[in-house]
C-alpha cells in the first residue's frame, strides 16, 4: 500500500540515495576497498619476510635441519593449489550464474530451449554449487594447513609460517563467511524463493565473493608462483 | 531522473560472455602454472613481470565482468579503484621502505 511519505521504491525494499544508487551496494564497495587496505597490510607483511626466515620449512627450496639431519622439501603444493584455485575461479562463474538466475527469474523461456537453457534459471542449483565449490576450497586449505603442520610448518616455525598463515588463514575466514552467506540465501530460496526483487541482496553477496576470488588470484600469483 | 540513469547502466554479460571470461581466467591459470615449471623461465627476467601482468589480466576480468564494475555506475569504480590505488602505493611503498625493491640511480647522479 503506498502513503504520501513513503516513495513507492522503498515500499520495494531499494534504498536509494540522491545519487540514484542504492545504499546497501555502495556500502558493500565501500567494504571491499576496505577490505583491499587490509589484504595489502597481509601481502606487504608476507613481501617483506619473504626470504627472511632463518630456519625451514621453506616455501620453495629444501632446507636441512643442522641439529637433526632431518631434510625438509619445498612445503608449498602447486599441483594441489593451482587445483583450489580454479574450484574458486568455477564458484565465481557459478556465482555470477546464480545472480543471473535470481534477476531472470519468471521469464519465460523460448520453446527450443534446452535442459541447460531450463538449468540456467535454477538459482537454487547454482547457489548450491558456489556454495560447494566454496566448500571444496576450504577442504583444500584445511589439507594444506594440515599438511604443513605435519611437515613441521606452524604459526611459530619462522617468519614465513607466521605471514602465510596470517595471510591464508585471514583469507580462508573470509571464505568461510561467504560459504555462510551463502548458505542463508540458499535458505531463503528455499524457504520463500529469491525473486527478482532479491536480486541486490545476491547481487551484493556475488560482489563479495568474487572479491574473496580476486584476493585469492594476488595471492596465488604472490605467495606460491613468484620463488624466493 | 538519478534513478532512472542508475538503472540504464544496470547491464549484465549473459551465460556466453561468462564462459568465455570463465574459460579465459583457466587459460591464464593453466599458463602461470605451466610456466611456473620450466626452469628456465622461472629464472629469466620475464618470468615474474610476466606472472604479475598475467595475473593482473586475470583480476580485472573478474572485477570488469563478474562484479560487473564495466557496466556500472562510476561511483563503484571509485569506491573500488581508489583505495585499489592507494593498496597497490602502501604495498610499493613497503617495500620500497624495506629494500625488497629499489631505484637504481646512475653512476653520476
Amino acid at each position: 500500500m503506498s502513503n504520501a511519505t513513503t516513495p513507492a521504491h522503498e515500499e520495494l525494499g531499494h534504498h536509494y540515495t540522491t545519487t540514484g544508487l542504492d545504499s546497501r551496494k555502495i556500502a558493500i564497495w565501500a567494504f571491499i576497498g576496505s577490505e583491499c587496505m587490509l589484504f595489502a597490510s597481509l601481502i606487504s607483511t608476507y613481501l617483506i619476510y619473504k626470504g627472511k626466515s632463518v630456519v625451514g620449512p621453506f616455501p620453495h627450496s629444501a632446507w636441512t635441519d643442522p641439529s637433526t639431519g632431518r631434510v625438509f622439501a619445498p612445503i608449498l603444493n602447486i599441483p594441489i593449489t593451482s587445483a583450489s584455485t580454479f574450484v574458486l575461479l568455477m564458484s565465481s562463474l557459478a556465482m555470477v550464474l546464480a545472480l543471473s538466475a535470481v534477476e531472470n527469474k519468471g521469464k519465460p523461456l523460448p520453446p527450443d530451449s534446452g535442459w541447460f537453457d531450463k538449468a540456467l534459471t535454477s538459482s537454487k542449483l547454482w547457489l548450491w554449487i558456489t556454495c560447494l565449490l566454496g566448500a571444496g576450497f576450504l577442504g583444500f586449505q584445511a589439507y594444506e594447513f594440515t599438511s604443513f603442520v605435519h611437515e613441521g610448518l606452524t604459526i611459530r616455525t619462522n617468519l614465513f609460517g607466521s605471514s602465510f598463515f596470517t595471510l591464508t588463514g585471514f583469507h580462508g575466514a573470509h571464505v568461510t563467511a561467504g560459504v555462510i552467506w551463502l548458505g542463508t540465501l540458499l535458505a531463503i530460496d528455499y524457504k520463500r524463493g529469491l525473486l527478482p526483487s532479491d536480486a541486490i541482496n545476491v547481487d551484493i553477496a556475488a560482489l563479495y565473493w568474487h572479491f574473496v576470488d580476486v584476493v585469492w588470484i594476488a595471492i596465488f600469483t604472490l605467495l606460491y608462483l613468484i620463488p624466493d | 531522473m538519478a534513478h532512472e540513469s542508475a538503472h540504464a547502466e544496470h547491464y549484465h554479460p549473459t551465460w556466453k560472455e561468462y564462459k568465455w571470461v570463465a574459460l579465459i581466467l583457466t587459460l591464464i591459470t593453466v599458463a602461470e602454472v605451466w610456466a611456473y615449471y620450466i626452469p628456465e623461465l622461472v629464472a629469466s627476467r620475464v618470468f615474474v613481470p610476466g606472472l604479475l601482468i598475467m595475473s593482473a589480466v586475470k583480476f580485472v576480468m573478474v572485477v570488469m565482468y563478474y562484479m560487473h564494475l564495466k557496466y556500472d555506475h562510476k561511483l563503484f569504480r571509485a569506491l573500488f579503484a581508489g583505495p585499489l590505488v592507494v593498496a597497490i602505493i602502501t604495498i610499493m611503498g613497503l617495500l620500497f621502505l624495506f629494500s625488497k625493491i629499489a631505484i637504481r640511480l646512475s653512476a653520476g647522479a
